[in-house]
């Protein structure tokens, strides 16, 4: 194998498996920014990426190519619909933010595969027809070098993502929208002396991270596992967790951090078709994004990184 | 509005979360047009109409017991101790791993040592995050969700890579254990129509006493409810927060470890390849909210869950409804312990309630009994 060959290999295949990621991770960085510490990402994915595949399996012949891209649309506003349980608990009922979040992640799987048994009678779906292939963008896979390793049979939905991803930077640190979404994260009591509506704020906040989350789950079900069953979301969530806090609560540096453990997803699965990274043990590069998160956490002490106000109930005196 | 003590409200909120999460559950069968009076009576009836139904509900109760302790000793600390999996998963693998390498030592020294062990593996694991705690003030929420699948990958690497093949069946499979490091006693489990109770629920009746006395009776436990309380406090009248941090996470970590040891030297008598985190984690963590950290609520909710998932396996058979009911009523549940405060709004207490005392009080966060504050990182 060529050093294009190698590139264009390891390129595509980490653009596959940091695209969930990407779109969960910015999700992330929205809750979080609003103040709600949000752990049930991976329910949230999981959520989405039944509906999608539901979604797909139904209308394959309806829609044909277009399936995956509306079956995101559908995992998204299904995702929204689930996190409106997290918004209503956290925000107005005054629940513990990583109880809340952790009832998501132990209502996902068995909702999903309870629904899954009363549709189809069997315990996980077909393997859906239409799915994300690879993309080539034409004119730009032409260019030497560059196209074959970035445009030449790529992953759209990853560019998607990364376009997604500096729009949502945009948003939140240079429109109004943004700032007083950050304010409610960091100072909820004075947002609301300015006049912010700070229940609003942490509402918007949360379903957007219901709605990208859903959209990464139904990312990873149409691109990677092609169906849905107990053990389709195992971990991404938590993953894309991890990836939100490697990029410091940052709408880009969640996405280059997605990137980087959608590298190290890739290198423990495709690893043994590469030269050097075949003498490594696969363990190492299943642990790293975890290992890095924590590395990451110890040495940013003391520098305040997340949102001040994350995880903290705000409740307006009367 | 009824008029109640707080004391009765402590009692009341858990009943009535767990009398919505079965009417959660019970809509969700109606919308899919399935019964479910026929679901819930015949799922009490296998778990607890038989023998065998009953020793298989108290086998199943028994590592929820100690997960549950576990996250309880955690949370009286104010930490989340959400890496349960991981380290029930270490407690399980190290347990088994002991006992097959030492077929031939005295059943007297091999079985606790396999069970202390365990209960050391789970330990380590569980300090990791309580040293980062402690030392560089790092979120144990994220370190522990972190661990579990550091845990999950190396257990999984261990097992295939690093233990010798003569200990495995194949791949994923380690071979069953000898009789000397066994928690299985044949006439308990002929006396409960051959289930697979073992000797780990009287391990677990043990633990349950011990997690009281040291809670309740003992300067150490004492010092780690105080620093939940109250770090502050704590460190004006000379306790070490940092050195209470780290004690409440070796035990809580120690205790999930002995769930891993009860899993694989009483259930499944081996080791096999996990795919995804050990539900006895997560099921534990429900168990001690549902529980609200007491001995005695542990105990009971351990029962009842044992009671949902045992008697979902005959439900399944039976009424021909999907087991994954269970764990939707499982988690109604406690989704209803977390928003308490809005069933607390039903009642008014009777005098003016002379409440636990906060949590860290910061001004925004309200304070919740069962656990600490989200994510201060």
């Amino acid at each position: 194998m060529n050093l294009v060959g190698i590139l264009s290999l390891l390129v595509s295949s980490t653009f596959v498996y940091s695209t969930p990621l990407v779109f969960t991770a910015l999700g992330g960085v929205y809750s979080e920014n609003s103040g709600i510490t949000n752990v049930g990402l991976e329910g949230i994915m999981t959520m989405g990426a039944f509906s999608s595949v539901v979604f797909n399996l139904t209308f394959a012949s309806t829609f044909g190519k277009l399936t995956p891209w509306l079956g995101l649309l559908v995992g998204g506003v299904v995702g929204l619909l689930f996190s409106l349980l997290h918004a209503v608990a956290t925000i107005n009922f005054h629940a513990d933010h990583v109880i809340s979040g952790t009832v998501l992640n132990l209502m996902a799987p068995p909702l999903g595969v309870f629904l899954v048994k009363a549709i189809y009678d069997k315990g996980q779906t077909e393997n859906i027809t239409q799915s994300f292939g690879y993309f080539s963008f034409p004119g730009l896979a032409d260019i030497p070098v560059i196209g074959p390793i970035l445009f030449k049979n790529t992953s759209a939905p990853a560019w998607v993502a990364i376009i997604v991803s500096i729009i949502l930077w945009w948003v939140l640190y240079k429109t109004r929208f943004g700032l007083r979404l950050r304010a409610c994260g960091e100072n909820p009591q004075a947002a609301d002396t300015m006049g912010v509506n700070v229940y609003g704020m942490r509402y918007a906040g949360v379903l957007i991270s219901g709605f990208l989350g859903g959209i990464g789950g139904a990312v990873f079900a149409q691109a990677i596992s092609g169906n849905f069953s107990i053990s389709t979301i195992v971990g991404q969530g938590f993953m894309a967790l991890a990836a939100m806090i490697f990029g410091k609560w940052n709408p880009i540096g969640a996405m280059l951090a997605s990137l980087f453990f959608g590298f190290a997803q890739s290198i423990s699965i495709i690893g043994n078709q590469l030269p050097f990274f075949n003498h490594i043990p696969s363990v190492y590069m299943q642990i790293a994004p975890y290992v890095i998160t924590i590395v990451i956490l110890v040495l940013f002490f003391g520098k305040s990184v997340a949102p001040a106000a994350d995880g903290q109930n705000y409740i307006k005196s009367k | 509005m009824l008029k109640v003590t707080p004391k009765t409200k402590k009692i009341l909120v858990p009943l009535i979360s767990i009398f919505a999460g079965f009417l959660v559950g019970a809509l969700i069968m109606l919308i899919w047009s399935y019964n479910p009076f026929e679901a819930y009576s015949s799922m009490f009836s296998s778990a607890l109409g038989n023998m065998n139904g009953i020793g298989e509900t108290i086998r199943e109760a028994t590592p929820l017991i100690f997960t549950a302790i576990g996250f309880a000793i955690a949370s009286s600390a104010g930490f989340f101790n959400i890496g349960l999996p991981g380290q029930a998963q270490a407690g399980w693998l190290t347990s088994i791993w002991i006992v097959l390498a030492n077929p031939n030592m005295p059943k007297v020294i091999l079985l606790p040592l396999a069970v202390i062990a365990g209960a050391l593996a789970g330990a380590a694991v569980a300090g990791v995050a309580g040293w980062l705690r402690a030392q560089f003030g790092t979120n144990e929420v994220i370190t522990t969700i972190m661990l579990n699948y550091i845990v999950l990958y190396s257990c999984q690497y261990l097992m295939q890579q690093v233990m010798s093949s003569k200990l495995r069946i194949d791949t994923d499979t380690t071979k069953t254990i000898t009789a000397n490091g066994s928690l299985k006693i044949d006439w308990l489990s002929s006396m409960f129509g051959d289930s697979r109770i073992n000797a780990g629920i009287f391990l677990a009746l043990i633990g349950v006493f011990i997690y009281w006395y040291l809670m309740k009776k003992t300067t150490t436990g004492f010092e780690i409810r105080s620093v939940g309380a109250n770090p502050y406090a704590s460190r004006y009248a000379g306790m070490s927060t940092k050195k209470n941090i780290i004690y409440s996470m070796l035990l809580s970590g120690g205790f999930a470890g002995l769930g891993g040891v009860v899993q694989g030297l009483g259930t499944y008598q081996n080791y096999f390849t996990q795919t995804t985190s050990l539900d006895i984690g997560w099921d534990g963590l429900s168990v001690a909210l549902l529980g609200g950290g007491t001995a005695i609520g542990i105990l009971l909710a351990a029962i009842l869950f044992s009671i949902l998932k045992i008697g979902g396996l005959g439900m399944q058979t039976i009424a021909g409804i999907p087991y994954e009911i269970v764990s939707i009523v499982i988690a109604a549940i406690i989704f209803f312990v977390a928003i308490q405060y809005v069933i607390g709004l039903l009642f008014k207490s009777r005098k003016a309630s002379v409440e636990e005392p906060e949590q860290k009080t910061d001004g925004t966060n309200t304070a919740n009994t069962t656990s600490t504050e989200g994510g201060q990182r």
